[in-house]
C-alpha cells in the first residue's frame, strides 16, 4: 500500500480525501431525512416534540469529546505517548456516553406514554428516534475505529508514530460531532 | 462455482507468465490463492470478480424476462414444464399473478443494479482507473476489496430472496409503498421485501465504498503528467458515475431505513389511513409521495450512473477504432458535468401523475427537457467523431456505434415523457417501458459489451472469437429493436405495464400478436446472449492470444503495460504522460501514445 502511495507527491493524502468525500457522502444522508422530516412536518398530524433535557447533556459530551481527540492527536504528533493514549480513550468514552445518553432520553419517552414506534406512534418521534439512532450509529463507529486504533497501537510490536489513521478517525469525529450539533438546532427549531 | 474455476484455470496461465518475467518485476509477491483469487485486493482481479458475478447475474435476470415474456405471449396456454420447476407459483402451467409480479420486480432489481451498477461501474472502474491514469492500484485496496464483498454479500441474500416460501419482493423495482410496508398486502410484501430491502442496503454500501475510491483515485493518483484533460473520456464518465453515486445512493438508503421501520417497527413514516382486506390500520400521518421524493431523487440519477460509464467507453472506443480524435473533447466533458447536474434536478419527472403541484412540475418539466441538449451534444460529437473516420469494424467499435443508435431512438423518446401533459397519459405504459430499456437497458448493455469486447485482450491475455462476436451484435442490435420499438405502440395505445393478462380487454386483443412476436424475438436475443457468455468464458481459457502489447494501436496508458500485467500494473517506473488521450491522424502518423513526449515541430491540434 505505502509504495502506491509514495510514487507521487501530492498534498492531500488520498485516504485522508475518500473520508472527506465519505462526509459528503453521510451528510447526504442527513440531508435527504432532514428534508423528508421536513416535507412531514407540513401534514397533518404532527405533533410538537420535546427535546429530550438529556439530549443537551449528550450535546455537552460529544461537544467535548471533539476537544479531547484533538488532544489525543496533537499529542501524538507530538509523541507525548501517554498523553495520546489517555485523551484517546477519554474520547472514547465520552462517545460511550453519548450514545448511552441518548438510549436513556428514548427510554424516558417510553415513561411519558410517548410512543415513538409501534400501534399509536407519531411519525413526529419516530422521525426523531430515527434520524438520531442513524446518527447514533455513525459515532458508535467511530468509537469502534478509536478502539482499533488503541490496540493496533499496543499490539504493534515496531513503534509506530504514523498518525494518519488518527488523523482521519479525528476528521471523521469532528464531523459527527458538528452533524448532531446540527441534528440538535434542527429539532429544536423545526419542531 | 463457476467463478471459481474460471479464476483457478487464470492462475495457471498467469504464474507461467510471472516467472518468466520475475527478474524485471519488482512489485511481485507471492501470494497464496486465497490472496490472490478470492480476497484480492488487486484491482484488475476484483474488476473480473465483479464482472463475472454480473454475468451470473445477467444470465439470472434475463432468464427471468423470458418467462414473463413467454407469459405475455402466450396468456392462453398451459406449460406444464413451469408447474414442475416452479411448484404453486404457476399452477396449471400458467404464471400465477403474484408470480408475475415477483418476475419483473426481480428482473428490474437485477438489471438495473446487480448487473448495470456493480457489473458494469464495478468492472470498468476498477479495472480502468488504474490503468489508464498510471496508477499501481486504487487509492485504498482494502476498501475495494470490501466494496466487492458487499456486493458479494447483498448478492447472496438477494438470491437468497428467490427462495423464500412467499417468494421474492414485488412490487415494481421502485418498491412503493404502502404495498411495499405492509406485509399483509401480498406476498411479495412478506419476508421477501425485507431480504430485498438489507439487501440493497448491502449493496448502497458497497457502492459507497467503491465510488469513494473511484473519486480518490482519479483525483490523487494521477501520474505525472496525467493533468485532469489529459484523462480519456472513460476516466471523465466513471468520475462523474462516482460523484453521482456517493451523493444520491445515501438518500436512497435513507428511504430505505425508513421502509424498514415502517414494516418491522409500526412506524408511519410513509403510511395513513389504509385498509387492507377490510381491516382499518392504526397508521396515520405517513406520506406515501415522501417515499417517492426519497426513491427517486436517487432513481433518476441511477439511471445516468448507468448510463455514463457506457457514454464514457464508447467515446474511447470510437475514437480508437475511426483513427481519429474525439470529436470536442472539451465539449464531452462538459456534458457530461452538465448531465451530473441536471441530474439531481429532475427526479420529479417520475411523479407527475401523483398529483404533483402543476406549477412545480412545470420547473420539472423545464429542467428535464433541458437535458437533451448535453444529450445532443454528445450524439452531434459522437457521430463527427465517425464521420469520415478511418473505421475499423471490430466488436467493440459495432457495438458502440449500436449504442450510439440506441442512445438517439430512446433519447428521442424521453422528450415526449418529459413533457408532462403527454405523460399523464403515457406514465406507466409500455411507451415507457420502450422508452428506458432503450435508452439505459439495452444502450448500456451495449456499452459493456463494447467495453468487455475492448478490453478483454487486457483482462485475459487472449481475443474474444469474432464470429461469435458479430452474430452475437447482429442479432442484439436487430433484436432489440424488433422487441422494444412496437412497445412504442402498445404504450401510446394505453397498454399498461405490469400486468400478466391483457386478454380479457377488448381494447387490447389487437396486441395478441404483436405479443407473441416480440415474445418469440425475446427469446432468440436470450439464447445470443448465452452466446456470448459462452465466447466469454471459451475465450479466456482458449482465445487467440495477444501477441503484441498494443494491439488495437491505442494511445492510453493500459496499453503500455506487459501484456499480462502484474499487481502494480508497470514493472518499472510509472509511465510519464506528455500528452492527451487522442492524438489519432496527427502530422500524418496513425496514433501517438501519451507517453510520448510532444516533438519540436510537431503541430497543435
Ligand atoms: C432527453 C432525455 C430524457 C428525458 C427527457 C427523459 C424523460 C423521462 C420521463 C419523463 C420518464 C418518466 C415516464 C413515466 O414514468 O411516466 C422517464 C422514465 C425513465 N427514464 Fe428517461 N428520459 C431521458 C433519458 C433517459 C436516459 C438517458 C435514461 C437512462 C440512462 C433514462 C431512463 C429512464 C428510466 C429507467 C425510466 C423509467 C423508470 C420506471 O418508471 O421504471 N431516461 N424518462
Ligand atoms: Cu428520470
Amino acid at each position: 500500500m505505502n509504495e502506491i502511495v509514495t510514487d507521487q507527491n501530492r498534498r492531500i493524502h488520498p485516504h485522508k480525501f475518500t473520508m472527506w468525500v465519505a462526509i459528503g457522502s453521510i451528510l447526504m444522508m442527513f440531508a435527504g431525512l432532514t428534508s423528508a422530516y421536513i416535507v412531514k412536518r407540513s401534514q397533518v398530524n404532527w405533533l410538537m416534540i420535546e427535546i429530550p433535557i438529556i439530549f443537551w447533556f449528550s450535546t455537552l459530551t460529544i461537544l467535548s469529546s471533539s476537544v479531547t481527540i484533538h488532544l489525543s492527536l496533537k499529542s501524538l504528533k507530538e509523541k507525548r505517548m501517554v498523553e495520546y493514549r489517555r485523551w484517546m480513550v477519554v474520547t472514547a468514552v465520552l462517545g460511550v456516553l453519548f450514545i448511552i445518553s441518548q438510549i436513556i432520553g428514548f427510554v424516558q419517552f417510553g415513561k411519558q406514554d410517548i410512543r415513538i414506534v409501534g400501534a399509536g406512534s407519531n411519525a413526529s418521534y419516530s422521525f426523531l428516534f430515527a434520524i438520531s439512532s442513524l446518527h447514533g450509529l455513525h459515532v458508535l463507529g467511530g468509537v469502534i475505529a478509536l478502539l482499533v486504533i488503541a490496540i493496533r497501537a499496543v499490539s504493534i510490536s515496531k513503534r509506530n508514530y504514523s498518525t494518519l489513521p488518527l488523523e482521519i478517525t479525528a476528521t471523521y469525529w469532528h464531523f459527527v460531532d458538528a452533524l448532531w450539533i446540527y441534528l440538535f438546532i434542527f429539532f429544536n427549531w423545526m419542531k | 462455482m463457476s467463478t471459481e474455476t474460471i479464476l483457478h484455470g487464470h492462475e495457471v496461465e498467469v504464474n507461467v507468465h510471472s516467472h518468466e518475467e520475475h527478474g524485471q518485476h519488482d512489485h511481485h509477491h507471492e501470494e497464496s490463492f486465497l490472496t490472490k483469487y478470492i480476497f484480492s485486493q488487486d484491482h484488475k482481479m476484483i474488476a473480473k470478480q465483479f464482472l463475472i458475478t454480473g454475468i451470473i447475474w445477467a444470465i439470472i435476470g434475463g432468464l427471468f424476462s423470458v418467462l414473463f415474456r413467454l407469459q405475455l405471449g402466450y396468456p392462453d396456454q398451459s406449460f406444464p414444464f413451469l408447474e414442475d420447476i416452479f411448484g404453486k407459483w404457476a399452477k396449471g402451467g400458467k404464471i400465477s399473478n403474484e408470480f408475475y409480479y415477483a418476475l419483473v420486480t426481480m428482473h428490474g432489481t437485477i438489471l438495473v443494479f446487480f448487473v448495470l451498477t456493480a457489473g458494469l461501474s464495478g468492472t470498468f472502474a476498477n479495472f480502468l482507473i488504474p490503468l489508464q491514469i498510471g496508477a499501481r492500484d486504487m487509492a485504498s485496496g482494502f476498501l475495494n476489496m470490501l466494496s466487492y464483498w458487499f456486493f458479494f454479500l447483498a448478492s447472496v441474500i438477494m438470491f437468497a430472496s428467490l427462495f423464500i416460501q412467499t417468494g421474492p419482493a414485488a412490487g415494481g423495482w421502485t418498491i412503493y409503498p404502502p404495498l411495499s410496508a405492509l406485509g399483509q398486502a401480498s406476498q411479495g410484501s412478506k419476508l421477501g421485501m425485507d431480504f430485498w430491502l438489507i439487501s440493497m442496503a448491502m449493496f448502497i454500501v458497497s457502492s459507497l465504498l467503491g465510488g469513494l475510491n473511484y473519486i480518490s483515485t482519479i483525483l490523487n493518483l494521477r501520474t505525472k503528467g496525467m493533468s485532469m484533460t489529459r484523462m480519456p473520456l472513460t476516466m471523465w464518465a466513471i468520475f462523474f458515475t462516482a460523484v453521482l453515486g456517493v451523493l444520491s445512493f445515501p438518500v436512497l438508503l435513507s428511504g430505505a431505513v425508513l421502509l424498514l421501520f415502517d414494516r418491522n417497527l409500526g412506524t408511519s413514516f410513509f403510511l395513513s389511513e389504509i385498509v387492507v382486506k377490510g381491516e382499518i390500520l392504526p397508521n396515520e400521518g405517513g406520506s406515501a409521495i415522501l417515499f417517492q421524493h426519497l426513491f427517486w431523487f436517487l432513481g433518476h440519477p441511477e439511471v445516468y450512473i448507468i448510463l455514463l460509464p457506457a457514454m464514457g467507453m464508447v467515446s474511447e472506443i470510437l475514437s480508437v477504432n475511426s483513427r481519429k480524435p474525439i470529436f470536442g473533447y472539451m465539449a464531452m466533458v462538459g456534458s457530461l458535468f452538465a448531465i451530473t447536474i441536471l441530474a439531481f434536478l429532475v427526479w420529479a419527472h417520475h411523479m407527475f401523475v401523483t398529483g404533483l403541484n402543476p406549477f412545480l412540475g412545470a420547473f420539472f418539466v423545464l429542467l428535464t427537457l433541458l437535458i437533451a441538449v448535453p444529450s445532443a451534444i454528445k450524439v452531434f460529437n459522437w457521430l463527427t467523431t465517425l464521420w469520415r473516420g478511418n473505421i475499423r469494424f471490430t466488436p467493440g467499435m459495432l457495438f458502440s456505434i449500436g449504442f450510439v443508435s440506441l442512445f438517439i431512438s430512446g433519447g428521442l423518446t424521453g422528450i415526449f415523457l418529459g413533457n408532462s401533459t403527454l405523460d399523464i397519459h403515457l406514465h406507466d405504459t409500455y411507451f415507457v417501458v420502450a422508452h428506458f430499456h432503450i435508452v439505459m437497458g439495452v444502450a448500456s448493455f451495449f456499452g459493456m459489451f463494447a467495453g468487455v469486447y475492448h478490453w478483454f485482450p487486457k483482462m485475459y491475455s487472449r481475443y474474444l472469437n469474432n464470429t461469435m462476436a458479430y452474430i452475437h451484435f447482429w442479432v442484439t442490435l436487430v433484436g432489440a429493436y424488433l422487441i422494444f420499438w412496437p412497445m412504442h405502440y402498445q404504450g401510446l395505445a394505453g397498454l399498461p405495464r405490469r400486468y400478466t393478462d391483457f386478454s380479457n380487454w377488448q381494447s387490447f386483443n389487437q396486441f395478441a400478436d404483436m405479443n407473441r412476436f416480440i415474445s418469440t424475438v425475446a427469446m432468440i436475443v436470450f439464447v445470443a446472449q448465452l452466446l456470448f457468455v459462452f465466447n466469454f468464458f471459451y475465450s479466456i481459457f482458449k482465445g487467440r492470444k495477444v501477441k503484441s502489447q498494443n494491439p488495437w494501436g491505442s494511445n492510453t496508458l493500459e496499453w503500455t503495460t506487459p501484456i499480462t500485467p502484474g499487481h502494480g500494473n508497470w514493472p518499472g517506473e510509472l509511465p510519464e504522460v506528455h500528452r492527451g488521450a487522442y492524438d489519432y491522424g496527427k502530422d500524418g502518423r496513425e496514433f501517438i501514445p501519451q507517453v510520448e513526449p510532444i516533438g519540436a515541430d510537431e503541430s497543435k491540434h
